[in-house]
């Protein structure tokens, strides 16, 4: 791999015109369907994802509207169940789990390497295609009759309610094939792909976060595709392995479900904890403090995901002694991820702090995903989650780790390479006003969500106790106001595609090879010459070719200066051309 | 800080759950306050005031990385430790419980107490350790009582229990948290913490419906019972006496040689005090069955009165 | 991060180090387009393993609950078509592998060979399977709610309680084992058209490297299976 002869490809040889790029060089709607480039496949699944992300949305909007009031409000109570069962399995198997792999990872990670695409073009796009057969099943779950038995299929409940319940587990059979083909290429695109010089110490930590990712991607979702397939041959030919009618045991599924299902919730923060890594170097300037902590603490954490599934079992009738040592591995995952918070604030000492909006959503998530984990800490603990088990405390606690970490991270690297992906800026001001509407909504519509669950309300009620009334109603502001900010997002995103100011190459100073080594929007090849990487991913005191050595610092002779103009700073200058062209 | 977060606490367990909570709770505000204020210091302190800045790295320091996994590690333990103790606690239950069998199906509950009452609603006596044995007839629920802080899945396949010892009189909301279909939200009870006394007089009444002649009661006790198992109705002798043509027998021998006539004392007392006066030829085998209301009893002996064609001779 | 960019390779070396046919152009060399491959190939089987894990699991759980009934109905299986079956997919490992290594030396011919050798005994296996479903079928024995066993040999499962779930385990292990086969066969069958027109060489041979590499852990799960399901 370390091989430093490089063959070029010839139509890339020879100087490119500043207009042709991966967006432009084709345009028909046919070489977009057909693509095997891997910027194009991130940008298909960003606008897939999207919709999801925005019907699934809309069903939580409804949610909480039907939640203002203790009665009836909106709909009837079969109703309100398929609305919360749709808005989980949307965000989850659909949105969540491919989300940050699917969009970013496919953008970012060959761009970070320095390779020109990943190593099985072909298997990405089938991704996708597998993906919209998921997608295509899941509308025909919901033509025949909808889904009601939440996100998590717990038989025999799932076994004995008809509707669409066929269609939707083929459906997550068939999106799991679409994650581990992602996964499946990451690892090797990884291992393979890394340009001369891109030694696993300078590995961006983006990177180390997607090649986890995609372990726990490999290794867990055959487990869900093989519990799906049994939840299937049980509907329809009474096999009998889960359905205690049939002399099968409802526990044994909810151990099948929840190895995977477990993992899948790494499959969803690992990427973010890489998202945030590049978020708060770039925007603080300075090295991550203890690289090397925070790229094993992610490989650890995907490694003992495995063995905790059974803390979501505590009160399922599972044994004490496994509700025990699944307690005691619990605690032992949580320290990685108190690490990482603890480098990552560190890493803003003696910084170069730079409040834009990406970086506002990274500290946003610093903070969420705090209270997501401490409250995580508490659903640990044995004889409290007794007490907390399938009430809002939970709802609350992953809706802080999945939405406040997860999405928030996600909204925070969408700003982050929105101007590399469509080479246009977005309205800051706008921009910094839904990050805060964002943060705000978020915790007024989660944080009563925890009181209310320690307070004995349970999760998946449709109607519920008068005196709950109060933190519920305060809940459905927050969501509208989080419903709000996540809009304006949307409005300004797709002005800025029509409207938006010109990017330059490198408008946030980062010093990774997708800021440094390529166009402002990259060409179809991604690099023109292959990188030749000499330093690590964070080097910002040795990234001359960023910062073109301005600071005074003496120009080294190991580092060699590249021959072109290197794209400068986010300098008047800079800005004052773009606006130009 | 408990009694913002926490519902009342009406039981045993409750006080030590609560001050876990309240410990984990407090230590996790405490751990927070300082994250974020060391983040918002940073952010202050460290603002970029120059485009051109390039800050010198920070050099790592393996002190603090090493402190920042141990000294967590040692409060996890630490927490651990602790919900590990009670939770052995919770899930040990103490063997003088009292046992009350809970059915669940959707979309409701019933609870079956030693004596057969059937109800709606869970009755339980305070300051006693209460155990369920609970089982579902269709799909999993599961048995949340907030107020005790304990919750058990209920599974149609196999028994699940938990125990409890309920401190407080009152009334408490009894939620299923197991997702069970259309009408989960409303699968609730009232709980009822009594005293015992008033839950033996409940009890009492409870077991005998008002509504129905006293020998039809005592046809239902005496399959409902088992006497059946004992005392036949066609005089075919059995473990015990047949009932038929018991009642006003007069010479009734017993086994220490005296008679006595069976007029409805004697049965009153052979029910609640079985050992008291043994028939001869039979051996002390009989359960007193000092469970039985007033009623009840007066249900079995107008019952045994149909069964005999004697009457009692008048005094 | 690059503060230099490799030498673009000038006319001449273009012309010393063409890039040969197979090479797609995101790879620098042959060399990474197979290592890639083959890792790919092993990840993909490292999700296969898991996948029948799953179903091993099931088996697992259940005969630790019912050990009795699980022996007893595993002794109606025909352990002698087993055995037979055990030999033939051992066999086609072994061609499989011969098929390989012709590849290897440009024997295209004796390649082919191998290969159809192969599908044939993969075909062979489904045959003894088709006898063997059919048996069962017969007789009732069908998995989950149809299992209504009857016939000498049979009759004793009526009555266990659990015998339908080591059936329905039975069927769904072979079954998703049978699909891998036949998938197998397809891209054997495949592989040897593509070998006949000539698209392999020992410069380049990665289809059939890692249709071997699937082929052998299908053959590996059998291995499992078979003792599992037959012999205990």
């Amino acid at each position: 791999m370390s091989t430093t002869t490089q063959n070029a490809p010839v139509e890339q040889a020879g100087p490119h015109e500043e207009e042709t790029n991966y967006l432009n060089h084709e345009t028909s709607i046919w070489s977009w369907l057909t693509t095997k480039d891997h910027k194009r496949i991130g940008v298909l699944y960003c606008i897939s994802l999207a919709t999801v992300f925005l019907v699934a949305g809309v069903l939580a909007l409804l949610m909480r509207a039907e939640l203002s009031a203790p009665d009836e409000t909106l709909m009837a109570n079969d109703t309100y169940n398929q609305v919360f069962t749709m808005h989980g399995i949307l965000m989850v198997f659909l949105f969540l789990v491919p989300s940050i792999p699917a969009i970013l990872g496919n953008f970012v990670l060959p761009l970070q390497i320095g390779a020109k695409d990943v190593a099985f073009p072909r298997l990405n796009l089938a991704s996708w295609y597998v993906y919209l057969a998921g997608a295509v099943l899941t509308v025909t779950a919901l033509l025949t009759g909808g889904v009601d038995t939440g996100w998590t299929f717990y038989t025999p409940y799932s076994s004995s309610t008809g509707g669409g319940v066929l269609w939707m587990t083929s459906a997550i059979f068939v999106a799991g094939f679409a994650n581990i083909f992602t996964g499946l290429n990451f690892i090797v695109t990884i291992h393979k792909m890394r340009a001369p010089g891109m030694t696993w110490n300078r590995l961006p930590l983006f990177v180390w976060g997607m090649y986890a990712t995609s372990i726990v991607q490999v290794l867990a979702t055959p487990v869900i595709g093989i519990t799906m397939v049994l939840l299937i041959l049980e509907q329809t030919l009474q096999i009998g392995i889960f359905d205690p009618a049939l002399g099968g045991d409802p526990v044994l599924f909810q151990h099948f479900f929840w190895f995977y299902s477990h993992p899948a919730v790494y499959i969803m923060i690992l990427p973010a904890f890489g998202i945030l890594s590049e978020l708060i170097a770039t925007f603080s300037r300075s090295r991550i403090f203890g690289y090397r902590a925070i790229a094993l603490s992610s490989v650890a954490i995907a490694m003992l995901g495995f063995l905790v599934w059974g803390h979501h079992m505590f009160v399922s009738g599972q044994s004490a002694i496994s509700s025990i040592v699944f307690s005691l591995i619990t605690y032992l995952i949580g320290i990685p991820s108190g690490i990482k918070v603890f480098n990552w604030v560190a890493t803003l000492y003696k910084g170069s702090i730079w409040l834009q909006t990406p970086m506002l959503y990274a500290l946003g998530f610093l903070f969420m995903f705090t209270i997501g984990g401490f409250t995580g800490i508490m659903v640990g603990v044995l004889s409290v989650d007794v007490h907390l088990h399938d009430t809002y405390y939970v709802v609350g606690h992953f809706h802080y780790v999945m939405m406040g970490g997860s999405v928030v991270a996600l909204l925070g690297g969408m700003h982050y390479w929105w101007p590399k992906i469509t080479g246009r800026m977005y309205n800051e001001t706008l921009a910094k006003i839904a990050a805060g509407l964002v943060f705000v909504g978020f915790n007024l519509t989660f944080f009563p969500q925890l009181v209310l669950g320690s307070r004995g309300m349970p999760r998946r009620y449709a109607n519920y106790a008068e005196r709950f009334t109060g933190l519920h109603e305060l809940s459905t502001v927050g969501s509208q106001i989080l419903g709000l900010g996540l809009f304006l997002i949307l409005g300004y995103a797709l002005w800025s595609l029509a409207y938006g100011e010109k990017a330059p190459a490198n408008p946030w100073g980062a010093a990774t090879l997708e800021w440094t080594n390529t166009t402002a929007v990259p060409i179809h090849h991604n690099f023109e010459r292959t990188p030749l990487v000499t330093r690590g991913p964070y080097d910002f005191h040795l990234a001359d070719e960023v910062f073109g050595g301005g600071d005074g610092e003496a120009l080294r002779d190991d580092v060699p200066q590249i021959p072109e103009p290197a794209p400068s700073a986010p300098s008047e200058k800079e800005t004052a051309e773009s606006t130009r062209a | 800080m408990g009694d913002f977060w926490l519902p009342e606490a009406a039981s045993k367990m409750a006080s030590e759950i609560d001050s876990l909570f309240t410990f984990v709770n407090v230590v996790s505000a405490v751990l927070l306050v300082g994250v974020v204020a060391a983040m918002l210091w940073f952010m202050y302190r460290y603002r970029r005031q120059d485009p051109a800045e390039r800050p010198t790295p920070v050099k790592e320091s393996q002190l603090l990385e090493i402190s920042w996994i141990v000294i967590p590690t040692i409060l996890v333990l630490l927490v651990f430790n602790w919900g590990f103790k009670s939770f052995v606690a919770q899930k040990t239950i103490p063997e003088n419980a009292y046992e009350i069998q809970v059915q669940a199906r959707s979309w409701g509950w019933s609870f079956e107490y030693p004596n057969g009452v059937t109800t709606d609603t869970l009755y339980v006596p305070a300051d006693e350790p209460v155990k369920t044995t609970m089982s579902s007839q269709d799909v999993i629920h599961s048995f949340y009582v907030p107020a005790f802080r304990v919750k058990q899945d209920v599974l149609p396949n196999r028994y699940t229990s938990v125990w409890f010892e309920a401190t407080k009189e009152g009334t408490y909301d009894l939620f299923c948290t197991e997702y069970c279909g259309r009408n989960h939200s409303e699968m609730d009870a009232d709980v009822k913490v009594v005293s015992r006394a008033r839950f033996d007089d409940w009890l009492e009444s409870a077991g005998t419906p008002d509504d129905i002649p006293l020998p039809e009661l005592g046809e239902k006790l005496y399959t409902q019972q088992g006497c059946q198992g004992c005392h036949s109705l066609d005089g075919s002798d059995m473990v015990g006496p047949t009932w038929k043509g018991l009642y006003g027998k007069t010479n009734h021998q017993m086994a220490d040689g005296s008679t006595v006539t069976a007029d409805a004392n004697y049965l009153r007392e052979s029910i609640l005090q079985s050992g008291a006066k043994v028939v001869e030829g039979y051996q002390n085998v009989m359960p007193s069955y000092s469970n039985l209301s007033e009623r009840e009893v007066s249900g079995l002996i107008e019952f045994m009165k149909e069964k005999s064609d004697k009457e009692l001779p008048e005094e | 991060m690059a503060t230099e960019t490799a030498p673009a390779p000038t006319e001449t070396e273009a012309e010393h180090d063409p890039r040969p046919e197979h090479l797609e152009h995101h790879f620098v060399s042959s060399e990474q387009q197979f290592d890639s491959a083959k890792l790919g190939m092993w990840v993909f089987l490292i999700t296969e393993v898991l996948l029948f894990s799953g179903m091993f699991v099931a088996y697992a759980v259940f005969r630790q609950w019912n050990p009795d009934v699980f022996a007893a109905a595993s002794g109606t299986l025909n352990q002698t078509m087993g055995a037979l079956n055990t030999v033939v997919l051992l066999t086609s490992s072994l061609t499989v592998a011969f098929s390989i290594h012709a590849i290897k030396q440009d024997k295209v011919k004796q390649c082919i060979y191998y290969l159809l050798g192969t599908l044939g005994l993969a075909g062979g296996f489904m045959v003894v399977k088709y006898f063997e479903y059919t048996a069962k079928f017969e007789h009732g024995v069908f998995p989950g709610g149809a299992f209504d066993p009857h016939g000498a040999h049979y009759e004793h499962l009526a009555d266990m309680a659990m015998a339908p779930q080591f059936f329905s385990i039975y069927f769904v292990m072979t079954g998703i084992h049978g699909v891998h086969v036949v998938i197998g066969m397809i891209v054997i069958g495949a592989l040897a058209i593509m070998a006949w027109r000539g698209s392999f060489s020992s410069e380049w041979y990665t289809p059939v490297e890692l249709t071997g590499l699937y082929w052998h852990l299908v053959d590996i799960v059998w291995i499992f299976l078979f003792p599992l399901l037959y012999l205990i």
